[in-house]
């Protein structure tokens, strides 16, 4: 069944079967949207959130997808920048990811501040020494040119390519793509590492400060360079998925085979990285302001030293050596497992750089703050997930993103 | 964060809180919610969910009787000067400017009408000083009326601190401009719990200038300040001739003893120089 909607040449579900998938995701998105309108008309006290906690778990789920979403700036720099053609492939699915990742991010954040509708203050009265600030502005301006990378793909719709107007906009916008990838990269580099610094400047954290170069902790550089890292791998898991669901191969395996070994080498240069790090804090920095490194894993119910050994080891050093083998890329069980770990690593990794760092007690007379989420926290964050899966499906019904699918399905 | 203007003779005010007098009353709490027009709940058993600029803590040496000992620490907003002057942990941080380092006072101003409630600045606090308004303030209907008209209420959505009752220096201010006078003495400014205090424990004036009791009693060798390790220079110092209260002030590693009976200002000297 084809309507003129539809990308000439693809073979997509009956409308039917389309609409019931979309009004269960919808379900599911319309409980986050109650949960975020009652933020947003009684306040956050519909949260868990404290005096201890002003940092939680939306933070976390900012981090989290941002750095998820590091698959679209890598991507466009390897594509555009670089000058890579296997990455072409792949890079629309990679820009609609991070689209939906950043606007993602934005929306929870505009749920997380207690007066959203002052939340242009920190562009009118901006304080250029804050690492929030260099976040806002690269994150609110990546998120254009997200946007900008975006239509031209929307344009491609054979309904509005019919209007030249549309049509030669497309055109030019793919002319200067390389323009806005380039400053998409650039902006990225900035924002990725701004949210590390969001932490890594707290001199008032022992858990999370740390020295860097110039204004700049290292977690700044180590939350760029993981992004980069897991990022495409996230791209990966999604194409994968979206593979299994819709039952038809969308990009070739050697696609697959060349991103996941760049992360590959990425992930493990990251991790050497990080492990030196996480040595330097607990032996230099971490004990020059009086807490030995087993204070900040022991005495509480969760963060035991087995979160550490998770984040590096299992999410860290066993995706990294999966994916820089040969073998490993090309058994697709190994592939995939090692994508899992490697996100599950750096979801970690934002979660302690966020709560554990909440949950560290300061003064010695004082218990680990533990926290667990509201329902109306836990439903605004999964809001974003909902609206993810809904944008891909329509995306992936009415615009021909995998400039591959022809080639690979010619029986449609 | 402004840089000090030339013409401006700096002034750093903070507080000296001598432990051993503190008898954990709560009066400094009760002065500082009339003056400040800090709201309360029904229920306030969750005191991470309180509104308190000053919170008093009850902490004991952890002996069996007849060796228990206790003590009650008030601890206000620590006013942090940071690792240099201005360079506090909040103000630092604050996206938009909402809280400032006020260079003529040393005080850490919080301009509610700007915070927009990101909340950056208490991740970055290690005091917990700063509170959020998770809900809307409201006061019993009577209540209204005694509302401090010198201090704007906060509305939900907004973080808010310990402000050393600045609203009583700008009186104190324009007092002496009227009276032509470009200093002040030391009881024309003091604040809420300082002045409620009933043993007198809570001392407060401009911490360098002699003719103010602070000067001379940060300097007492049983002086010392919360968290110090930090490096974010704290304005409030707090006394005891307690050993083990010392050690609740700050963390230690294994075989590390606090410097007891030398003072901060002692100890900030040896930091320098062993850096």
């Amino acid at each position: 069944m084809t309507t003129p909607a539809i990308p000439e040449g693809v073979k997509r579900c009956p409308t039917r079967q389309f609409a019931l998938w979309l009004a269960v995701v919808g379900a599911v998105l319309l409980w986050g949207v109650y949960a975020m309108y009652l933020c947003w008309y009684k306040g956050l006290n519909q949260t868990n959130m404290n005096d201890a906690y002003g940092f939680a778990l939306w933070i976390w789920a900012d981090l989290a997808v941002i750095a998820l979403g590091g698959g679209a700036f890598f991507s466009g720099f390897l594509a555009y920048i670089i000058g890579n053609k296997e990455v072409k492939h792949i890079i629309n699915y990679a820009v609609i990811i991070g689209f939906i990742c950043y606007s993602s991010a934005l929306l929870i954040l505009a749920i997380d501040i207690g007066q959203p509708l002052r939340g242009w203050f920190i562009f009118w009265h901006a304080n250029v020494h804050s690492m929030l600030t260099e976040v806002a502005f690269c994150l609110s301006v990546y998120f254009a040119v997200l946007t900008i990378e975006f239509l031209p793909l929307i344009f491609e719709n054979p309904k509005l390519d019919r209007i030249p107007f549309v049509h030669h906009m497309a055109h030019n916008l793919h002319e200067v793509m390389a323009v806005f990838a380039a400053t998409g990269v650039f902006l990225s580099f900035f924002h990725q590492g701004s949210l590390g610094g969001v932490s890594g400047v707290l001199y008032g954290r022992p858990f999370s400060y740390r020295d860097g170069l110039f204004i700049w902790p290292w977690t700044f550089f180590l939350f760029t360079w993981s992004a980069a890292a897991v990022g495409p791998l996230f791209t990966i898991s999604v194409t994968r998925l979206t593979e299994a669901i819709t039952r038809k191969k969308l990009v070739k395996n050697s696609v697959y085979q060349m991103l996941a070994k760049i992360s590959g080498w990425m992930l493990l240069t990251y991790i050497i990285a990080k492990i030196i790090d996480t040595w330097y804090w607990a032996t230099e920095i971490a004990p020059s302001m009086g807490f030995a490194f087993m204070d900040f894993y022991s005495n509480n119910p969760l963060y035991g030293i087995w979160i550490l050994v998770a984040e590096i080891i299992l999410g860290g050093v066993v995706p990294a050596l999966i994916l820089i083998t040969r073998k490993g890329r090309e058994n697709g069980y190994l592939l995939f497992t090692a994508a899992i770990l490697a996100m599950i690593g750096i979801c970690l990794n934002r979660w302690v750089m966020v709560l554990q760092v909440m949950a560290v007690p300061l003064l010695p007379f004082q218990e680990w703050f533990m926290y667990s989420p509201s329902w109306q926290e836990v439903a605004t964050t999964i809001l974003p997930v909902a609206y993810g899966i809904i944008l891909i499906s329509l995306a992936h019904r009415y615009l021909l993103v995998f400039p591959q699918e022809k080639e690979l399905n010619p029986g449609n | 964060m402004q840089k000090t203007p030339e013409h401006i003779k700096a002034k750093r005010y903070g507080m000296v809180i001598d432990l051993d007098k503190c008898i954990g009353c709560g009066d400094c709490m009760v002065a500082c919610y009339a003056e400040n027009n800090i709201p309360f709940k029904e229920d306030e058993s969750d005191k991470m969910l309180s509104t308190n600029w000053i919170q008093v803590y009850k902490i004991t040496n952890g002996k069996p009787f007849p060796e228990t000992d206790i003590c009650y620490i008030p601890k206000p907003c620590m006013q942090c000067a940071g690792r240099h002057e201005g360079h506090s942990p909040c103000v630092s941080v604050c996206p938009a400017t909402a809280t400032d380092y006020d260079w003529p006072t040393g005080i850490v101003s919080q301009i509610y009408t700007r915070c927009f409630g990101c909340r950056y600045c208490m991740a970055a606090c290690p005091y917990h000083a700063r509170k959020f308004n998770w809900w809307d303030p409201v006061w019993p209907a009577d209540m209204k009326k005694y509302l401090n008209p010198h201090v704007s209420p906060r509305m939900r959505g907004v973080v808010e601190k310990c402000t050393f009752c600045y609203h009583r220096y700008q009186q104190a201010r324009d007092k002496a401009y009227l009276e032509d006078r470009d200093e002040l003495h030391e009881n024309e400014y003091q604040t809420a719990c300082a002045v409620a205090c009933p043993t007198g424990a809570i001392v407060f004036g401009e911490l360098d200038n002699p003719d103010h009791a602070v000067h001379e009693l940060k300097q007492s060798k049983y002086a010392f300040r919360l968290l110090e390790k930090l490096n974010t220079n704290p304005k409030v110092y707090y006394l005891s001739t307690r050993k083990w209260v010392h050690r609740a002030g700050d963390n230690y590693l294994d075989g590390e003893e606090p410097d007891f009976g030398k003072g901060p200002d002692k100890k900030a000297q040896q930091h320098k120089e062993s850096h």
